[in-house]
């Protein structure tokens, strides 16, 4: 049978695409109506012709519990997200708007920490950070920006608002991954894009390039700028290829770079050293330099932070910026935003508990069933208490975790994540949760994907989307509504 | 460039060339193995040998028959230099380069790498396997035209010819000894000669170029010496080492090397006595095969070392 949406229940949640049983969304209705017109063995070698294309295009992503088969191919669903024009515009511009005031945060903490001596933020919270680097302290990057590309997680609630979860900004993942959504899609479904208009999404690499060059410290034509990966065991070292390769950057390892004594970085070429100007480093900052960090590491690269403190490399991010990346300083993020530059923040922030608040703490010990309690400075899901998907031992644990170490740990009511429709398994959608999560660059100017990566928890009812946990994911669509 | 992508460069056409010349070599023993009279013993274990993988064969199989020569050629993950695991990796090598290779060879090579874990089985059986294996010389082909129409002529590009034709170099040195070889093996046996120097000259895919070039029968003599010293013939010895070392005048830091690369260029070129074709020839590829062994060493030195 083909695909009927009078058959598809989005229930209580919001529906990206279809409003209710029958009813797609303004947006989306070219894309619903041409779906429903697919025979069943039309979808169904839809489907397959983009799983061949994933593997031809090797789109694959790295687990590392997997023993030998380091790669598995990219978990993808056919149909597409698709989101209202309009509605990206403000999105973007409160992206921006946050990233700017994440910028400045993160200058004046290892400045003059205005924030905390005007009473904004506490003291400790800065003091007992995991990734504030007191090695920075006094530095200037060049036009003053940290976090130079920020990968920024929204959902949306029953509401249909977009929230913002957390802040990525040490080394964001998953933007080749949107890329490469949009190419499978549209050897997949080629017909859509002549019928919809759906913005193109694909000035990333462009955009990335032309931000790392505004942070090169010799103003030359073309300063070399090169990927820092560490390795091919890295689970996103697919990403860290495709991006080179999308730039025309060289990918490099520690291992091909090296320090002088006058501070300056070099790679190992076959002409001999050949000087670096900027590193878009995909290695976290306790394995950048083992003569200050990691002793070690064998992934970075002895002397990095001397040349960058002496100006003679740009990195990005700059090492430090993880500092706001901490779900603790998230949850001041809209008065940063007023501090800063005396606005509004455009996007609200999801509700959020502080358990070193006594009072705070109390409620959250109380409510953990209820409850999505996190720590504040992992990432990829991991260390994560899920209250309603928890049993009374997991709460335990955790209660007796949050109560020796209130600091580290954040709570956010379980949110009514927004479904779309996916192709699990057969040929009739079902409504799975999801997120989204756009890039935005600062160096000289700012730039916002369009859209960004959207990930899918495959499970009924899940609202795990990272791939290192079994999600997936789909190609997302910014579609101009406005008549031309 | 970098070094290091430098070395996976090189190295993806290594392999690739390797993976091609394997899958021709077992082509040609199959279709010429249907033409032999019976009683002449030039066994599939040849291919053992022209590979110099006794020692890893004898290790696992017993018996020196067909189907084990096949499935120790194709499909063993133990043999390193299997059709398998030479994909696996061209592959590797190619993904760690993906940045200066043209990006749709990660595809085709992705493609012939399924194929080829998919119809593994159909290498190793009779019916199919001029198929398969047609299908990988192929693939191969569509790969390095690929990279011959689209690639700038850059310091990768030199890379990639040095590291073809320094294979290639080696894989002729290979056919032809295995020629002297079974000469020096086989009982003499009406039309022996024949077979054996025909075998050499299909497994460097020369046939039609010999025999447009000496427009005479093949015989031993001529045979060698069109390998060796032909100048138009991409496979014989004279041109894969001249475009080695015309590679090497093209890329940086090359004054020692280019001096190297003239020296075995010049040493192959030494007249050799295209009429003894036993001891005195194997002396000459092995002397041969060992200065090219050298002369790789000295490239990796001079411009892999990190």
């Amino acid at each position: 049978m083909s695909i009927d949406w009078n058959e598809y229940q989005p229930n209580q949640f919001y529906d990206e695409l279809i409003r209710q049983p029958g009813k797609p969304r303004p947006a989306g209705r070219k894309l619903a109506g041409y779906l429903c017109k697919l025979t069943e063995q039309e979808l169904t070698e839809r489907r397959n012709a983009a799983e061949v294309t994933i593997q031809q295009m090797g789109v694959s992503f790295t687990v590392y519990t997997d023993g030998q088969n380091i790669d598995r191919s990219w978990p993808f669903d056919i149909i597409p997200r698709v989101i209202d024009s309009k509605q990206w515009q403000s999105t973007e511009l409160g992206l921006k708007q946050r990233l700017k005031a994440l910028n400045m945060f993160i200058n004046d903490l290892y400045h003059d920490q205005n924030i905390i001596k005007d009473g904004v933020i506490p003291e400790h919270i800065i003091k007992e950070s995991k990734n504030f680097r007191k090695e920075c302290v006094g530095v200037t990057p060049p036009h003053g920006v940290w976090a130079h590309i920020c990968g920024t997680d929204l959902v949306r609630d029953e509401d249909g608002k977009f929230y913002v979860l957390e802040d990525n900004l040490r080394v964001p993942s998953g933007v080749s991954y949107m890329l490469e959504n949009r190419a499978i899609t549209k050897r997949v479904f080629p017909e859509l894009f002549e019928s919809v208009r759906i913005l193109p999404n694909n000035a990333y690499p462009a955009e990335l390039l032309k931000m790392l060059g505004s942070l090169s410290p010799r103003k030359i034509k073309q300063p070399q700028i090169v990927v820092l990966t560490p390795g091919i065991f890295n689970s996103a070292y697919f990403e860290h290829a495709f991006l080179a390769q999308e730039m025309g950057a060289e990918l490099v390892e520690g291992s091909d770079l090296v320090v002088n004594d006058d501070n300056v970085v070099y790679m190992k070429t076959i002409s001999g050293l050949e000087r670096v100007d900027v590193i878009y480093r995909r290695i976290d900052d306790l394995f950048l330099d083992p003569e200050v960090f990691n002793k070690e590491s064998v992934l970075g690269v002895p002397g990095l932070m001397r040349a960058w403190k002496a100006g003679k490399v740009a990195l990005a991010n700059a090492p430090g910026a993880g500092v706001a990346d901490d779900k603790v300083v998230y949850a001041y993020v809209p008065k940063i935003i007023e501090y800063y530059l005396g606005e509004k923040a455009i996007l609200p922030n999801v509700e959020t508990f502080l358990c070193e608040d006594p009072e705070q703490r109390a409620y959250v010990l109380a409510n953990l069933e209820k409850l999505v309690v996190k720590p504040a400075n992992e990432s990829g899901g991991y260390g994560m208490l899920v209250g309603p998907h928890s049993t009374k031992k997991m709460r335990d644990t955790f209660a007796e975790l949050i109560s020796s170490n209130p600091r580290n740990y954040i709570a956010q009511p379980t949110l009514k994540l927004s479904t779309a429709p996916s192709l699990v398994e057969g040929t009739q959608p079902k409504p799975r949760h999801l997120d989204l999560r756009p890039f935005v660059l600062q160096g000289k100017s700012m730039y916002c994907t369009t859209g960004g990566l959207t990930r899918v928890a495959m499970k009924e009812g899940s609202l795990v989307v990272n791939s290192s946990q079994g999600g997936g994911s789909k190609d997302t669509w910014i579609v101009d509504m406005e008549k031309r | 460039m970098l070094s290091r992508v430098a070395a996976r460069v090189y190295w993806t056409a290594r392999y690739l060339e390797r993976v091609e010349n394997t899958a021709r070599l077992l082509s040609v023993f199959n279709s010429l193995l249907l033409d032999l009279p019976s009683g002449v013993n030039l066994g599939w274990y040849n291919l053992v040998i022209i590979n110099g993988s006794e020692e890893g064969f004898e290790r696992r199989y017993k018996v020196r028959n067909e189907r084990n020569v096949l499935r120790f050629m194709i499909a063993d993950v133990n043999n390193t230099s299997s059709i398998v695991n030479m994909i696996h990796w061209v592959k590797e090598n190619l993904r760690t380069s993906r940045d200066v290779l043209p990006s749709e060879t990660w595809e085709l090579i992705n493609e012939l790498n399924m194929f080829v874990r998919e119809n593994i089985t159909a290498g190793i059986n009779k019916g199919s396997r001029h198929e398969f294996l047609d299908h990988i010389v192929r693939a191969c082909q569509q790969i390095v035209g690929l990279m011959v129409g689209v690639m700038s002529r850059d310091a990768g590009w030199h890379f990639l010819q040095l590291g073809r034709n320094i294979e290639r170099a080696d894989m002729t040195t290979r056919f032809l000894d295995a020629g002297a070889a079974m000469i020096m093996n086989e009982a003499d046996s009406p039309n022996r000669d024949q077979i054996v120097w025909n075998n050499v000259l299909s497994s460097a895919s020369a046939i039609q170029a010999y025999l447009r070039e000496t427009g005479s029968e093949v015989s031993g003599s001529d045979v060698v010496e069109f390998l060796v010293e032909n100048s138009q013939f991409p496979r014989s010895l004279k041109y894969c080492l001249h475009r080695v070392k015309s590679c090497i005048d093209e890329l940086p830091r090359n004054k020692q090397l280019s001096v190297t690369a003239g020296s075995v260029l010049e040493f192959s070129l030494k007249t050799i006595d295209y009429n003894k074709l036993g001891q005195e020839l194997r002396d000459y590829l092995n002397d041969l095969q060992v200065r090219i062994c050298e002369l790789h060493d000295e490239i990796s030195e001079n411009w892999f070392a990190v």
